[in-house]
């Protein structure tokens, strides 16, 4: 249950953009969650709900999109998702691959009011 | 409404200094309503694109742990693995055997157990005790690095929390992972965790001293694995085998060697 820990680093991320852009509260997180990011989804969303009481994203609507596996080959250089975390290239069968997305937890965008 | 944008009428403080953020150009707004623009209820929604790893300042802070080893000429080796595995054990053994001076940083719930026993080797160690976190971040190892004699050290390990899953998400700073998964265990374990298998520069398949007594498909552990990661390399141990610790200390002799 690390999920507590990642929300809690993204909301202290949240208060500091707040400050940067003199904003008053946070109406809209939007974070993308990369399906091999080692986070569940679910937990994150409940982790966000329970966290964000006290905090300037109080009233904060939290948005995720999940990242599928994307690769690139550098031998046949076809960008490829991938379904399965199988990390070799389906066109070529090469291993020499580049994970391009589908690894990261990223923060997006926020939506804030003066 | 502003069409580009769908902000209220009004001009309102929209934040154009900050260059770090790509927010919405109001440049074209000329208009200006004091009594609306003083009006709170009519606060103007911004949408900012930030585009950051949720987990930089961690990352910010493993960056700066590696730097800290490489500056002290010391390979840092984040041991991960189910809690059981023999990550302790393995530690022990490579103490009775290995060429290199090392320390250990220690992550448990709980006691200072783990610590104890590798002290009881001569060999330095720092408990870090998380209380409820599951996982080691690039803080705690920080801490604990302040606590270690590391201009003595050649190695440090970093033993992790016991768990296959949070430990995965989190960059402490090392050079290397280790993860270990033991035979009693079972194979399917590398396929049902596979963002800590990826993590691996090296899995160990520990207590290899069990293989006649469990049903234990190896060839299929070591497929899978290499499936998460092509390059990662696998070595079969037992603690009861001292020729295997041996592989193991070769290895990290071996990539310790690849950074002086």
């Amino acid at each position: 249950m690390h999920e507590y820990s990642i929300v809690q680093a993204l909301i202290d991320q949240c208060e500091e953009l707040a400050v940067t852009n003199k904003a008053s509260s946070i109406t809209k997180v939007v974070v993308k969650i990369g399906k091999y990011s080692g986070v569940e989804p679910h937990l994150l969303q409940i982790a966000f709900e329970t966290f964000k009481d006290q905090t300037v994203c109080k009233h904060a609507e939290f948005v995720m999109s999940i990242q599928p596996l994307v690769i690139i080959c550098s031998d046949c250089q076809q960008e490829s998702v991938l379904d399965q975390p199988h990390y070799i290239c389906p066109a070529c069968e090469s291993h020499s691959i580049r994970v391009t997305d589908g690894e990261d937890m990223m923060l997006m965008s926020l939506e804030m009011e003066a | 409404m502003c069409k580009d944008c769908g902000c209220s009428i009004t001009d309102h403080h929209h934040d154009h200094n900050d260059h770090h953020h790509h927010d919405h150009e109001h440049g074209h707004h000329h208009h200006t309503h004091e009594t609306l623009h003083h009006n709170p209820q009519l606060n103007d929604p911004k949408t900012i694109s930030v585009i950051t790893k949720i987990l930089a300042k961690n990352d910010h802070e493993a960056e700066h742990n590696r730097e800290h080893f490489e500056s002290h000429g010391v390979l840092a080796i984040n041991m991960m693995s189910s809690p059981g595995s023999g990550k302790t054990a393995l530690l022990e053994a490579i103490a009775d055997a290995a060429p290199f001076k090392f320390g250990v940083i220690e992550g448990d719930l709980e006691t200072s157990r783990d610590a104890d026993r590798i002290r009881a080797k001569g060999i330095p160690a720092h408990q870090i005790q998380t209380g409820s976190a599951c996982h080691l971040d690039a803080f705690m190892v920080h801490h604990a690095l302040h606590e270690l004699p590391i201009a003595d050290l050649e190695v440090c390990f970093i033993e992790n929390v016991g768990n296959l899953v949070c430990p995965a998400s989190y960059d402490v700073g090392a050079h290397l992972n280790i993860v270990l998964v033991s035979v009693p265990e079972g194979e399917d374990k590398v396929e049902k965790y596979p963002v800590m298998f990826r993590t691996a520069d090296l899995v160990l398949i520990t207590k290899c001293d069990l293989l006649p007594y469990i049903d234990f498909d190896m060839a299929h552990a070591k497929a899978e694995a290499r499936k998460l990661k092509p390059s990662v390399d696998i070595l079969e141990v037992s603690i009861k085998d001292p020729k295997s610790i041996q592989n193991v200390i070769q290895w990290i002799t071996f990539k310790k060697s690849m950074r002086n």
